[in-house]
């Protein structure tokens, strides 16, 4: 299998030497192409800042990370913009859409930064909204679309450009039930149907039912990491209730 | 899609939340157009040629004023474009997460600037031309010149002008955004929004002693200038009440912060009234952080208020002083004596033309003094290096020279008879004086100069004149003038008895006239043919001759007087919309970040009515707190610079301040009405 993340043993401090916070602390861990790993941890466990570091988003204190063969602690300039561009997909929990620009408006941006042709971003939006049933809300604006729809356009523009790697930041945090269940449905197609690379933040243990995959983390830390194999979604779930349970904290209070 | 169009499609939105920004544009563009056609503007006036210099002289000014202007104004565009761009740091994080290089993020930037330029500059010079045709009036109607007739005037120099300064300063600020995109960090775009403000009480005591130093200190700087006015000797000195006015002025915005919420919060029926705690926290968590900028807003505030009033005082004033102070038509004076440099030599007969007096040089002419003069007095001046104002202050000397060291002590003093006096004030229609054999009395009305020459006439100082010894007949200077002015600049004359004078220390001789018409074309002929005589008899080296006119005066002091108007009034505009357009930029950012907790009293049931009161006065106190410390600030400033230019009269101060006043109230009162409407409506719950 191809990996498309390694990360080694990377660290991330925070403050000053007085008052030193690890939010990371030695964390290693890989991923293969076509793999939708979830990422599960209470707040404050550092998950957020682990995706922000792998997203380029956020520097490491020390450590590395690789995406393909590329060590991405590295990158500066424009070779960082050209990474972000061509190999990374974002989701944000809070959508991050444009409000100036309509739904096809915000997924093209992705492609016409990359400075491909009219035609052709025609054709890929057109694709690409099949995939996540949006094709009768592109000519809207943000503010005219739910929540769920607002997350499936920016999850649209994040596929777009074909990347390496999806990083989805909480995707279902703003979402109410039915349009978290129909987003992750839209991902478990996108990783089953494009074989497209998946790697979610999130505290929730439903919404990482969904992957094949969930590490967790405790203070910075690998607690755990669970495989889904050939288990169905419920057998899957109750796997994963029973590490939060003995994670403790305050994941019980949310499930 | 292309980047441009990006840049449209935010600058669209750009237009309704930011329209404080555009309209300051706007205004700070069509306020540089106007002022800077005034000499286009007065082509088609029907004036004089001595007013066309002084429009040219004021003219030129105004274009340096205008360097001076377009620093404030390309200041205040960097401070909102980067205050604008702040608020939009979320946007350009998606760009970066994107992979939008940050170049191509300067490149959007630079087309918004652009078209945002073009935008302004054109509704800008639109409005500019408009208004600079209702300028061609107020010039017309200052100068008291025919407004021939309407014209439409468009200068397309000032046009050019206009565009090529904006350019500049457009191009600061696409310099200013690149750097400042090119520092920030990606985390810090995405997140920033999320940082909440640390909300530091401070000591409360420590805010009452630093209030209560920095009251006194102010007292002091207020002081300074007012009470111990006569202090302030030499120009640098004035420093230092400046810098302790602006260092306590910012520890009493400093204290005042931390002391406000502290007191009403101990009141509690107050505190707890309807949305009152809501709306101190709110301005109590922003003003820990506007500190600096409410008193740079407030310092402007008050530099404003003190120009605006002190040039339209200085306006008024030299107006009403002109008909006091150039009482007759003409006024011509020879140099009967030779200057004490000269060093020609003189043949006989040139010198028996040098000691001719006004009346037989013109004679020399042809001129028959009936056909122009209804009628006119002869006069002498006498000076002699035996009496100086050292000599007249005599034993006081010493003590005056330790109060005033910038007088020149060792000025001849002018000297004049009783009965020459008389003529004057006779013809003048000023009071008539008598002297006694053994007296003397000095005529003065410049007041700095008053005040000196009172110390030794208080003292009943002697003088020796040609050998005869004078006492002081009034313990003080008698009000009165030789020369006409526009302002009283008369710094002394000594009226001696008729007898003592030696005809050897003759220096001027002076024909004072009235002419025999009042038609205003005749008397303009008339002065143009003396003004021929003059230069004839000048030419000819019998001595030099020169007028001073009522004509004149009057044209040079409503020159000096729309001089001053105009710079008043352009640097009053341009520091109070620069200084109310932060302000309102500020607030209106405020109501932006505020949304959510409006919806959030919304939700618990808050009137509608209570919400927008809470906004009204939220801004209301956040546009009155400077403002009320910049008025407190300019009544002493105000005084203080009636003081510096008392030599042109203060008798009309309370109109001005009712002109500034207004001012004041369109200006700063339609930036908070708009600025209170534009907020309501961002707070306003949309479906």
């Amino acid at each position: 299998m191809e990996k498309i993340l390694k990360v080694a043993s990377i660290e991330k401090y925070y403050g000053n030497k007085s008052s030193l916070t690890k939010a990371i602390d030695n964390i290693s861990f890989e991923v293969d192409k076509g793999e939708f790993v979830a990422i599960m941890g209470s707040s404050g466990s550092g998950k957020t800042t682990l995706l922000n570091l792998i997203s380029t988003i956020d520097r490491v204190t020390s450590g590395h990370i690789y995406v393909g063969e590329m060590d991405i602690t590295k990158l500066k300039g424009n070779d960082l913009n050209k990474f972000r561009r061509e190999e990374l997909g974002f989701i944000f929990q809070d959508f991050n859409l444009l409000d100036t620009l309509t739904a096809s408006e915000n997924i093209a941006l992705a492609l016409s930064i990359q400075n491909v042709g009219a035609k052709e971003i025609e054709k890929l939006i057109k694709e690409v909204a099949t995939k996540l049933d949006i094709q009768t809300i592109l000519n809207k604006y943000p503010y005219q679309l739910s929540g769920g729809q607002k997350q499936r356009v920016a999850s649209a523009r994040a596929i777009i450009t074909n990347p390496k790697l999806i990083l989805a930041d909480e995707p279902t945090g703003a979402l109410d039930s039915k349009s978290a269940k129909m987003l992750l449905e839209r991902f478990n197609y996108l990783n089953e149907q494009t074989k497209a690379t998946i790697l979610m933040v999130t505290h929730d243990a439903f919404t990482a039912s969904y992957a094949s995959r969930v590490i967790f983390i405790k203070d910075g830390k690998i607690f755990n990491e669970i495989h889904k194999g050939n288990a169905s979604r419920k057998e899957f779930f109750d796997k994963i209730i029973d590490v939060v349970t003995l994670l403790g904290g305050d994941l019980n209070e949310i499930v | 899609m292309k980047l441009s169009n990006l840049s449209l499609k935010n600058i669209k939105k750009s237009v309704k939340d930011y329209a404080i920004y555009f309209f300051t544009l706007i205004l700070g563009i069509s306020i540089f157009y106007v002022f800077n056609a005034i000499d286009s503007q007065t082509v088609m006036l029907d004036v004089t040629s001595n007013t066309k210099e002084i429009i040219k002289l004021m003219t030129n000014m105004l274009s340096g004023v205008s360097v001076f202007v377009s620093f404030i104004l390309g200041f205040l565009i960097i401070y909102a474009s980067r205050f604008l761009i702040k608020r939009r740091n979320k946007e350009f994080g998606i760009y970066l997460t994107l992979g939008m290089s940050k170049r191509k993020i300067s490149t959007i930037l630079f087309f918004e600037t652009l078209f945002i330029g073009i935008i302004s500059l054109i509704v800008g010079l639109f409005l500019g031309v408009v208004l600079s045709q209702f300028m061609s009036l107020i010039v017309a109607n200052m100068f008291d010149a025919n407004m021939t007739k309407f014209t439409f005037v468009f200068s397309s120099s000032a046009c050019l002008k206009t565009i090529i300064y904006f350019a500049i300063m457009y191009l600061f600020v696409m310099i200013f955004n690149t750097i400042n995109i090119s520092k920030c960090k990606l985390i810090d775009l995405l997140y920033s929004s999320k940082k909440s403000e640390t909300i530091k009480m401070k000591n409360p005591y420590l805010c009452l002693i630093v209030f209560i130093i920095s009251s006194i200190s102010l007292a002091y700087a207020y002081y300074f200038v007012t009470g111990g006015f006569a202090n302030l000797d030499t120009a640098d000195k004035i420093f230092k009440p400046i810098i302790i006015g602006c260092v306590s002025t910012f520890f009493i915005f400093w204290s005042l912060s931390g002391l406000i919420l502290k007191m009403v919060m101990s009141i509690k029926k107050l505190y707890y009234k309807g949305l009152n705690s809501f709306i101190l926290r709110q301005i109590s968590s922003k003003i820990n952080t506007t500190v600096f900028s409410m008193t740079i807003i407030c310092l402007m505030l008050f530099i404003t208020i003190c120009v605006l009033s002190a040039s339209l005082t200085l306006k008024n004033s030299m107006q009403a002083n002109v008909n006091k102070l150039a009482p007759a038509d003409i006024q011509i004076t020879k140099l009967v004596t030779r200057d004490e440099n000269d060093t020609n030599n003189y043949s006989k007969e040139e010198l028996k033309n040098l000691k001719l007096g006004v009346i037989d040089t013109l004679n020399l002419f042809d001129f028959n003094i009936n056909d122009y003069f209804k009628d006119s007095v002869e006069i002498d001046i006498f000076a002699t290096p035996n009496l100086t104002l050292n000599h007249t202050l005599g034993t006081m000397l010493d003590e005056v020279r330790e109060k005033y060291k910038f007088l020149q002590y060792d000025t001849k003093e002018d000297i004049m008879t009783i009965s020459d006096y008389n003529k004057v004030a006779k013809i003048y229609g000023n009071k008539e004086l008598s002297l006694n054999d053994d007296e003397y009395l000095i005529v003065a009305d410049f007041k700095s100069m008053v005040d000196v020459r009172n110390i030794a006439l208080k003292n009943a100082e002697k003088i020796t004149l040609f050998g005869y010894n004078l006492k002081p007949k009034y313990p003080e200077c008698q009000d009165g003038f030789i020369e006409m002015s526009s302002q009283h600049i008369n710094t002394g004359m000594i009226i001696v008895p008729d007898h003592i004078v030696d005809d050897d220390y003759k220096t001027y001789n002076m024909l004072i006239a009235n002419y025999n018409t009042s038609s205003k074309e005749k008397r303009l002929k008339m002065e143009e043919d003396i003004m021929e005589y003059l230069n004839k008899a000048n030419k000819q080296g019998i001595g030099v001759l020169s007028s001073n006119t009522k004509i004149d005066i009057l044209e040079a002091s409503t020159g000096l007087g729309a001089l001053v108007t105009f710079i008043g009034l352009y640097l009053g505009i341009i520091f109070m919309i620069s200084s109310t357009a932060i302000l309102a930029l500020k607030e209106l950012s405020e109501s932006s970040d505020n949304k959510d907790r409006f919806k959030m009293l919304r939700r618990i049931g808050t009137d509608e009515k209570l919400l927008n009161k809470a906004l009204f006065r939220q801004i209301a106190i956040f546009f009155m707190f400077p403002l009320v410390i910049a008025i407190i600030h300019s009544i002493f400033g105000i005084i203080f610079s009636v003081k510096v230019l008392e030599v042109f009269g203060n008798e009309q101060l309370l109109p001005s301040i009712v002109m500034t006043a207004i001012f004041l109230i369109i200006i700063y009162g339609g930036y908070f009405l708009i600025t209170y409407f534009c907020s309501k409506s961002i707070i306003k719950e949309k479906f």
